[in-house]
């Protein structure tokens, strides 16, 4: 009992006196001694408003870093820094920088910190931020309904047809799901790595997208099989809700669109989720098949979780994510997806259709290949 | 308003001082620190945020404009003038911005090194010393021998070393220095360069003897004169082979924010050097006036008359000569007639009293 005590403690104290020996000792000054500070800047989020450019930076670095001046369009402009022109470590800085941008161009800025190291942003069109009028915020609850719920519902009327089909088209439609979830997969961990390279290096924003992927998927799992593998009705939720989750991604996607100018032809947009999302509803209809009819509150609920998230993104996006916690919500939405791929996959290998056997194989190419054409109209 | 009644008389007198106080003058009236604050008005937000600490620089470049360093003058047995100058080169961090700090290589302590200003004839001796952590030389722009050259092989030296580089000097006119050690680009942007004036000597050139006089620093001719040195440089902070500054002596906006002052009744000289590094070419204008232009400052008549913009390349340069006698007074502003390089510092103003 006493040896065992010791192995607790001794580890402890151990690195201890290690951590002292740096801190203290100092031994590696040598090696840093001539080595010039190391500074990074990151652009959490750009705001324009009527004669201002506003810009949250994030800094990290050996130093804190201080900004000494900003260019707009290779131009020295005057700015004011709050809380202060030195940002520390892993802190952030709201810089203001009166302008008079030009609506629908590009500007370019430059950061200069005091060691004469240049960051530099590109707007790439200028639009002002949107102003919380009623009308903004229902054009954007529509924009979100449109994206999320509208089409999950048109997916879901679905449900009929499949209710008739025999086993091989129901396997076939599982399949079909299979691959439409996959795509949804890769599409929303492209987006959250892309986001989390935006990020601070020391953030490590790509391995959390990983590790927190991962423990979505294993909690959701455990969750979902505290009774047993899910099938019909609770399949179907989990589907909805990792569905909703990614559609929380998009959401944020497209509010961020909207709010930076990226996306000038809003109602194109629009559209293009509105077709590719319908197939999302027949994936939610399917594991519902093979089961009892459920009541039209149940869709409407499966409906409302899968679409009714794209509405919260929409919001959000408008307000300027940092590109970490952006980063995170594809995370779990992709993690959440990738759950369902695994419980829709063993509910069909339970129902005899393994998605190696050919027919199966080519229900997952056609949803992949669904979800890509419909994507090359957003 | 009853102005016989006392009361309302001092109320309107203070309602007057608050009003100069924030700026424009509603009342007509002129204070000095209104106009210094309307300086910088006129550039919008075009600025640098902050203000460089010249002393901790050790330089500033409101004295660097008329600074002449004419070094030691004595007679050589034979009857001619010798003069002495004594240049050491050193590495110093340099504020060259608000807040930004540049690791620069410099001459005596400053950049544009000290502007050495001799006679046509003299026979020149430079004692340069090394105290800077690379070696460097000193390349004057003038005519001198192969061995006085200031290139690697021919008076380059290394820390703690001496060179004696010795030459007449001539041609007159407006030259520049620089060091010539490799990589140059390296060597000349960290801000070894500085001004070479040879003023011309009257006895040499009878037929233009009063322009030969104005000249020459010393005569009552060249008192009447306004003299300025401005070296348009620029800094590139990031090595990336392009310059996030540029400026005329080194601080970008100084003359913008602080004018240079013009007594009107007194012709203004300009000489005027270009060593801006990775840019081809640089160039000067002035606001409301036009000038005569020496290139090079070799001749005693003008090489260009009545222009408003002149452009040099690299280490070239010239005399400029104009007057504002007849203009209102107040600010006029000089700057690179690139727009590029004005909004990045080359910005100044001439506050003409």
């Amino acid at each position: 009992m006493a040896v065992s005590r010791l192995w607790l403690v001794a580890p402890v104290l151990a690195l201890g006196a290690t951590l002292a020996y740096l801190l203290l000792g100092r031994p590696l000054t040598d090696l840093t001694a001539s080595a010039p500070p190391v500074e990074e800047l990151t652009v959490n989020a750009v705001s324009l408003t009527p004669g201002e450019i506003a810009v949250r930076l994030s800094a990290d670095g050996s130093e804190p870093v201080t900004i000494a001046q900003v260019q707009v369009d290779g131009a020295w402009r005057a700015f004011t820094a709050e809380p202060s022109q030195t940002i520390g470590r892993l802190q952030s800085a709201l810089i203001r920088i009166p302008y008079p941008w030009v609506e629908g161009e590009s500007h370019h800025l430059l950061f200069l910190t005091a060691t004469g190291v240049t960051f530099d942003h590109t707007i790439d069109v200028a639009v002002p931020r949107p102003e919380w009028r009623a009308a903004t915020a229902t054009a954007l609850l529509l924009v979100g309904i449109l994206l999320g719920v509208v089409p999950v519902a048109i997916g879901l009327m679905s449900y009929p047809v499949l209710h008739t089909l025999g086993p091989s088209g129901m396997r076939f439609v599982l399949a079909l799901t299979v691959g439409l979830l996959l795509f949804l997969l890769f599409d929303t961990l492209g987006e959250g790595l892309e986001r989390a390279g935006a990020t601070l290096a020391r953030l490590h924003g790509t391995t959390a997208v990983w590790v927190v992927a991962v423990l979505t998927t294993l909690t959701l799992l455990a969750v979902g099989r505290r009774r047993g593998a899910p099938e019909g009705m609770r399949l179907a939720f989990f589907i909805a809700l990792g569905i909703g989750l990614h559609n929380l991604g998009e959401g944020l996607a497209v509010g961020a669109a909207l709010a930076t100018g990226a996306a000038a032809l809003a109602t194109f947009l629009v559209i293009g989720f509105v077709i590719h999302n319908v197939t999302e509803g027949v994936g939610i209809a399917a594991p519902l098949a093979a089961a009892e009819r459920p009541s039209p509150t149940v869709f409407a609920g499966l409906a409302g979780l899968a679409g009714l998230p794209a509405i919260v993104g929409v919001f959000l996006g408008t307000a300027a994510v940092s590109p970490y916690w952006a980063a995170i919500a594809f995370a779990i939405g992709a993690g959440a997806i990738a759950q369902v791929i695994i419980e829709v996959a063993l509910f069909s290998a339970r129902r005899g259709g393994a998605l190696t056997d050919p027919a199966n194989a080519g229900g997952v190419i056609a949803g992949l290949v669904i979800m890509y054409a419909t994507a090359l109209l957003v | 308003m009853a102005d016989r009644k006392g009361p309302a008389i001092s109320r309107r007198a203070a309602l007057g001082v608050t009003a100069g106080a924030i700026g424009a003058g509603l009342a007509g009236r002129t204070p000095a620190p209104a106009q210094q604050a309307s300086a910088r008005d006129h550039g919008g937000d075009n600025r640098v945020v902050g203000s460089v600490n010249h002393q901790r620089n050790g330089f500033d470049p409101h004295t660097l404009l008329t600074d002449w360093d004419t070094g030691t003058v004595s007679t050589l047995p034979d009857g001619r003038r010798l003069r002495e100058y004594e240049v050491t080169a050193g590495d110093l961090e340099v504020e060259i911005a608000p807040g930004v700090m540049f690791n620069a290589w410099v001459y005596n302590g400053r950049i544009p090194g000290p502007t050495l200003r001799a006679t046509e004839g003299d026979l020149i001796r430079i004692h340069f010393a090394n105290g800077s952590s690379h070696p460097h030389t000193m390349h004057f722009h003038g005519i001198h021998g192969a061995s006085m050259d200031g290139v690697p092989g021919a008076g380059q030296i290394g820390r703690g070393e001496t060179f004696t580089y010795e030459f007449v000097a001539r041609p007159f006119g407006c030259h520049l220095y620089h060091c010539h050690s490799f990589p140059l680009k390296r060597h000349i942007h960290k801000g070894l360069y500085g001004t070479f004036i040879v003023d011309p000597d009257p006895a040499l050139h009878p037929d233009h003897a009063d322009v030969t006089r104005s000249r020459l620093l010393g005569t009552p001719e060249n008192a009447r004169w306004q003299e300025f040195v401005g070296v348009m440089n620029g800094f590139d902070t990031n090595f990336d082979d392009e310059n996030e500054f540029y400026a005329l002596n080194t601080i970008p906006f100084a003359y913008f924010d602080k004018p240079v002052r013009i007594e009107r009744a007194r012709p203004v000289r300009f000489y005027l050097v270009n060593v801006t590094e990775f840019d081809p070419i640089n160039s000067f204008h002035v606001h409301g006036n036009f000038f005569d232009y020496y290139d090079h400052g070799t001749t005693l008549t003008p090489t260009l008359t009545t222009i408003d913009t002149v452009m040099q390349c690299q280490a070239q340069r010239g005399i400029l000569e104009f007057s504002f006698a007849d203009h209102e007074p107040g600010l006029y502003m000089f700057h690179a007639h690139q727009s590029e390089f004005a909004e990045l510092g080359w910005m100044s103003h001439f506050e003409v009293v």
